[in-house]
């Protein structure tokens, strides 16, 4: 089996418990993400997500395990990695444009400013900001606006994977909409590679060729990995209509609400903690060649 | 009447009453000299001719203030000398004491607020060296450096090397995290951290401390040019003072105030330029 673009081998993070002892948050964790891929990872509060997210970052060292992109070996960030944090990754006190050009111009040190510039503008026009607000600082922006912004920024440097940590969890439902089908414009007819944390589950159905199910913490497991079989292009009022849309939708409801609890707090020994495939297809229950890879990537065709 | 008008030019109504009102409590408060053709022989010959020191009535300062303001810089001999040449001169060693201590201060204070260690191997000193009166090293500094005009400004440069310090460490230490993570995502060196993120993150605290020790270095220059002499605002007071010319004296403190204003002000403004909101 050849391997994915990007592979986490038994990647283990433990952190001391304040009591003098240590706390497992999530042990021999293994699972891979292809090249182009939208996967997003669902579980509760303090599961380990955003610990994941800032180790494929390279902002955080596993304490054990290694993280593997395109065949290397991560360690420390790098511009192949664009992150979009929860909050405050904007600079407060540069404009909007300025924001997106200081990325490409940490991306891309020999373009002229012209260039810089007009790129900027393009991403930004991309996620629907053009005209004066461009030159607005970020505290003159509402929040949806600001996320536009780093979403903006994270694109308009072309990282081969993007991490995006919550990026919607301030946001109120319509502009998360709004904002949701931006990013997936923005994402279709590029190869870039998506991992997104979400306590949303209809917001993971919409965007996600995947979604990673985590048990709750501490030794907390990637237990589940669910193919989103519904066809591209998705609009949220389509998704709904589509047969597969709500047997996935209860499968990760009942995952989240219960077997999370269940399955918690199991040691893993010495095993590799792969994700189970989980594939739930309505409409090809006749004729489906169980082991044949689903080509679940259907953004342009 | 007065409703329709901004809190502003009601406030700015209230300072002129105030203003005014005070001078002339002042001025009435000051019994008038008698003028010398109105002397008795006897008075005149025990010496009542001459002007008695006392507090002069705001009138006389505002004739001296005219005089002196209408010809700052003229230099007639060591020891009369316009207020502008004195007060340029305490400016210009503010100015160096100053600017030699941020060049010292900003860049310790950066590498203290990056580093633990540098923090935890610096602060005993800074500790210990920060309480003491800048004027308590006018000794010291006199003796090693044997020359008044450099003691002064070192003087400057001790009393306002502290809050730049400190406060360039504070901002320093306390830039939030999501930013260097940005700046650590854009594969930034650390250099470039430091002057595209750091600095402007930490701008307003370190001009903060700026604005305080410019406000210090210049309490302190009055007090050290009385004590060496010479030349400067602070040498000026002590000289009218021993002249007995109390008007003199009265619009001297007056002019320290207002430079100081002036410094204080260029750093609000500096203060504003660098201000963001989150
Ligand atoms: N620096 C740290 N030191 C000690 N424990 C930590 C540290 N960072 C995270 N943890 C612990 O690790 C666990 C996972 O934290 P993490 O932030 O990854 O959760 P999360 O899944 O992102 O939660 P949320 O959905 O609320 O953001 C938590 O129990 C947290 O207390
Ligand atoms: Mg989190």
């Amino acid at each position: 089996m050849p391997k994915p673009f990007l592979s986490i081998e038994r990647m283990t993070q433990r952190y001391p418990d304040g009591q003098g002892g240590t706390m497992t948050v999530f042990e021999n964790a293994s699972f891979g993400i292809e090249k182009g891929e939208f996967v997003c990872i669902l579980g509760h509060s303090g599961c380990g997500k955003s610990t994941i997210m800032n180790i494929l970052a390279g902002l955080a060292e596993p304490t054990s395990g290694v993280v593997k992109m395109d065949g290397f070996e991560v360690s420390g960030p790098s511009l192949d990695r664009g992150v979009v944090f929860q909050n405050y990754s904007l600079l407060p006190w540069l404009s909007a444009l300025k924001n997106v050009t200081f990325g490409i111009k940490a991306r891309y040190p020999d373009w002229s400013a012209d260039k810089v510039e007009a790129h900027a503008r393009d991403y930004l026009a991309k996620v629907g900001l053009e005209g004066d607000v461009v030159y607005r600082k970020p505290s003159q922006l509402s929040g949806g606006m600001r996320q536009r912004v780093s979403i903006a920024r994270a694109f308009a440097n072309q990282p081969k994977l993007l991490l995006l940590d919550e990026p919607f969890g301030a946001l109120d439902a319509l502009t998360r909409g709004t904002i949701q089908e931006e990013l997936l414009k923005v994402w279709a007819g590029t190869d870039q590679t998506v991992f997104m944390i979400t306590h949303d589950i209809d917001e993971a159905i919409l965007l996600a060729d995947r979604i990673l199910l985590m048990t709750n913490g501490p030794f907390a497991r990637v237990a589940e990995s669910v193919e989103i079989t519904i066809p591209r292009p998705r609009t949220r009022t389509q998704i709904v209509e589509h047969p597969n849309y709500y047997a996935i939708r209860n499968h990760l409801v009942q995952f989240l609400g219960q077997r999370s609890k269940e399955l918690a707090g199991k040691q893993s020994g010495d095993d590799d903690q792969r994700p189970e495939t989980v594939r739930i297809d309505k409409t090809a229950l006749v004729d489906e060649e169980p082991s044949a890879p689903p080509p679940l990537r259907a953004v342009n065709d | 009447m007065l409703d329709n008008l901004s809190i502003n030019k009601r406030a700015a109504i209230l300072s002129i009453v105030m203003l005014v009102v005070g001078l002339l409590i002042w001025e009435a408060a000051i019994p008038a000299q008698k003028a010398v053709g109105e002397l008795t022989e006897y008075e005149r010959l025990t010496g009542g001719g001459a002007q008695k020191a006392g507090v002069p009535p705001p009138s006389q300062v505002i004739a001296k203030a005219w005089e002196e303001l209408s010809n700052p810089f003229y230099d007639a001999g060591p020891n009369d000398k316009g207020i502008g040449i004195q007060i340029g001169y305490s400016i210009y060693r503010v100015l160096t004491g100053y600017f030699l201590a941020a060049l010292v201060a900003i860049p310790l204070g950066f590498l203290i607020g990056m580093s633990q260690i540098a923090y935890k191997a610096f602060n005993p000193f800074i500790q210990v060296l920060r309480p003491i009166s800048p004027l308590a090293w006018m000794p010291l500094a006199l003796f090693i450096i044997q020359d008044s005009e450099a003691s002064a400004i070192f003087v400057i440069f001790v009393c306002s090397i502290w809050p730049m310090l400190l406060n360039t460490a504070f901002g320093v230490a306390g830039v939030r995290k999501d930013w260097v993570n940005v700046a650590r995502t854009h594969e930034l060196g650390p250099l470039k951290t430091a002057f595209t993120v750091i600095l402007p993150a930490a701008a307003p605290t370190i001009v903060t401390g700026m604005r305080i020790s410019i406000g210090i270095a210049w309490l302190v220059i009055v007090a050290a040019e009385m004590l060496v002499g010479g030349t400067g605002i602070g040498y000026y007071v002590w000289n009218e003072w021993n002249n007995l010319d109390l008007t003199s004296v009265i619009f001297s403190i007056l002019m320290i105030g207002v430079v100081g204003m002036l410094l204080d002000s260029a750093f609000g403004v500096l203060q504003r330029a660098v201000a963001y909101a989150e």
